[in-house]
């Protein structure tokens, strides 16, 4: 068994009540926080841990925090982005809906070192349940003194607010998060000013994600140094992951980043391997918007040697024969998966949620969801491969915001791995309406343990 | 049917406002716009997106930007159960396919249509945070996950028998 830090409670029965929550030992980082720490001191406890932001970008916390504007008579606030729209994601939700109370007190320990006297939780609409236990969490946490006025005695004000989005995924990249908290559209802004200077109301802004925000409290507990022995490099702590797909156990776990990919997929205490006894065949380990990878290169890197479950390692070989553990979505395909469908309805995701700003992303969406949905439904041509590459690679870095980026990679990482299998597509039009192109050569030359 | 909101209902409201700073009450417009919907037969009329400015007291036409933006928001009328099925590749990969047939044979409609005796709307949606459960839908405010044809056979008939008891 892994080391755990957040999910370590989630089996303990009545956990989501205060009540039991506190019985365990919850709310101890808030008191020690609020009564023997700075704020300075806090942010540099989150600096020493190497807490990256689990959201998908993994951007240091700790540097995050420390360039927040502190302009005289000016408030600032914390965000907590619990909009999880990313395609294979489902941890935060795991996390709010059973440990509520881990999350409020990683927030009002992080409110406190950010200065935030007003924090919002800005939650994706769909999970009106979990809005609902947040909702109930923060009235019992206010009525054991946590939140409101004057918390511990310290002199420190601090309110939570839920706001439930209205259903689009561009509102997950922290800038349209913005502008739909202040009731607009989903329009991300263009970066400068950034958040930390200018961001809710103008105001100075700092938008973290569910996990990231819930890592504070253990970083708390036991100090940024100690957390910074778990794990490998610059990957510290442990990471939730949502696995799913064809899998025997699909759900969601929280790891220690030094295990393999392999051991992750196959051990029982995870995904407990293919399901109905298929092979492996592909898998995207970070969310939609990473590249998907064969079975042989998700396994050992391009060098042959192991792949391990942390940032430096699914990333290595760069995009051509890396991937990257983005938000910790991970989505597998076994051998009877068709590839270009699964890329076809991504590429339906991305165009539906562009929010259509800028031409690259608008279009170009557009474009590629019809190419491959062509190919798909064996009208394809051959040209169709390359003038797929073409439009991704002009979305890519030509847009507001990284949507772009992140309908663009998907596209191109299947053309990349799997172009034999898009070949035989466009040269099968018939065979392949009711038939899959299977393993080939992807899976070799990895063993499968029995 | 009313366009206004009961007693109660102004309570949430004027709840959902007070969340946010003095001259800072626009914010609350996604959330007035959920309690509409949910107040008035699950759709948002011009007539309440027109209410809903006059409560906020900003345009119609910053209610109206937003309501076309988000995917949740119905612009049109539809069933008393919105059946809103995800089909995205995580659950495509697990079978949402057979899933959407199924349940397009069993009403009789397809995506986007009702059925003929008002109960039942067919949405297809986007990924919903619910990929390790699939196949699955959304009904209103419930998830509805690890679908199977008899699962949805005895989902359509809890809602069936749902509708006759009210
Ligand atoms: C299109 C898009 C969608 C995103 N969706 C999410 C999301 O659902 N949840 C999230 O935490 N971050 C999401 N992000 C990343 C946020 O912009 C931001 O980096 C993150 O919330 C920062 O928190 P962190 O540093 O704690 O990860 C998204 C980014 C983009 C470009
Ligand atoms: S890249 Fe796409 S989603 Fe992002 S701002 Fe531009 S159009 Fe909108
Ligand atoms: S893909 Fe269906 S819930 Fe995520």
């Amino acid at each position: 068994m892994g080391v755990k830090l957040l999910l370590d409670k989630a089996d303990v029965p009545g956990i989501r009540t205060y009540e039991v929550y506190r019985r365990e030992g919850g709310y101890r980082a808030v008191e020690k926080a609020l009564k023997q720490m700075t704020t300075d001191e806090i942010v540099e406890e989150v600096k020493k841990s190497g807490l990256r932001g689990r959201g998908g970008a993994g951007f240091p916390t700790g540097m995050k925090w420390s360039f927040i504007a502190k302009p005289e008579g000016v408030p600032r606030h914390l965000v907590c982005n619990a909009d999880e729209s990313e395609p294979g994601t489902f941890k935060d939700r795991y996390l709010m809906e059973f440990l509520p109370h881990l999350l409020l007190e990683g927030l009002i320990v992080s409110s406190y070192a950010l200065g935030s006297h007003d924090t919002y939780i800005y939650i994706r609409g769909e999970y009106a349940w979990i809005t609902t236990i947040l909702e109930e969490a923060i009235e019992e946490a206010k009525a054991a003194g946590w939140l409101g006025k004057n918390i511990l005695g310290t002199g420190f004000d601090c309110n939570i607010h839920v706001q439930r989005g209205g259903g689009a995924y561009i509102c997950g990249e922290e800038t349209a998060l913005i502008e739909s908290l202040e009731g607009n559209r989903g329009n991300p802004r263009i970066k400068p000013p950034f958040p930390a200077i200018q961001g809710l109301w103008m105001r100075p802004t700092v938008v973290n994600n569910v996990e990231t925000l819930a890592a504070v409290v253990p970083i708390i507990n036991m100090g940024g140094e100690e957390y910074a022995k778990i794990g490998v490099g610059k990957s510290t702590g442990t990471k939730l992951i949502s696995a799913c797909g064809n899998i025997n156990k699909p759900g969601v776990y929280e790891i220690d980043m030094t295990i393999t990919v392999e051991e992750f997929i196959y051990s029982d205490e995870y995904c407990g391997g293919i399901k109905d006894g298929k092979k492996l065949k592909a898998c995207i380990p970070g969310g939609s918007s990473v590249p998907i990878l064969p079975a042989n290169l998700l396994l050992t890197t391009a060098k042959g040697e192991p792949r391990y479950m942390n940032y430096e390692s699914l990333s290595d070989g760069g995009f051509a024969t890396g991937s990257m553990l983005g938000s910790g979505g991970f989505i597998v395909l076994d051998e009877d998966q068709c590839i270009v469908k699964n890329t076809y309805t991504l590429a339906r995701f991305y165009r539906h949620e562009s929010c259509g700003q800028c031409s690259p992303c608008r279009e170009g969406t557009g474009w590629m969801e019809k190419i491959l949905q062509k190919i798909e439904t064996g009208k394809g041509e051959m040209s169709d491969i390359d003038l797929l590459w073409d439009i991704q690679r002009k979305i890519e870095g030509n847009t507001i915001c990284p949507l772009g980026d992140a309908a663009a990679w998907p596209v191109a990482a299947a053309i990349r791995h799997f172009r034999d299998e898009f070949e035989w597509h466009i040269n099968n039009p018939e065979l392949s309406q009711t038939s899959n192109f299977g393993l080939q050569h992807y899976a070799d030359p990895i063993h499968v343990p029995a | 049917m009313v366009t206004t909101f009961n007693d109660t209902q102004i309570t949430e409201f004027k709840r959902l406002v007070a969340r946010y700073p003095e001259g800072k009450h626009k914010s609350a417009l996604l959330p007035a716009l959920h309690l509409a919907q949910d107040s008035f037969g699950g759709w948002l009329s011009t007539e309440t997106l027109d209410y809903v400015a006059s409560l906020l007291q900003i345009e119609p036409i910053e209610v109206y930007e937003v309501a076309t933006f988000y995917s949740m928001y119905n612009l049109k009328p539809v069933g008393k159960f919105v059946f809103e099925v995800c089909q995205t590749g995580p659950c495509m990969v697990s079978g949402s396919d057979h899933i959407i047939d199924y349940i397009k044979k069993t009403l009789d409609i397809q995506p986007g249509e009702t059925t003929k005796d008002g109960l039942f709307t067919l949405k297809l949606v986007e990924c919903l945070g619910a990929c390790g459960y699939a196949p699955m839908m959304q009904v209103g405010k419930i998830y509805k996950e690890h679908l199977t044809k008899e699962k949805v056979d005895s989902i359509i008939a809890e809602y069936r028998a749902q509708a006759t008891n009210n």
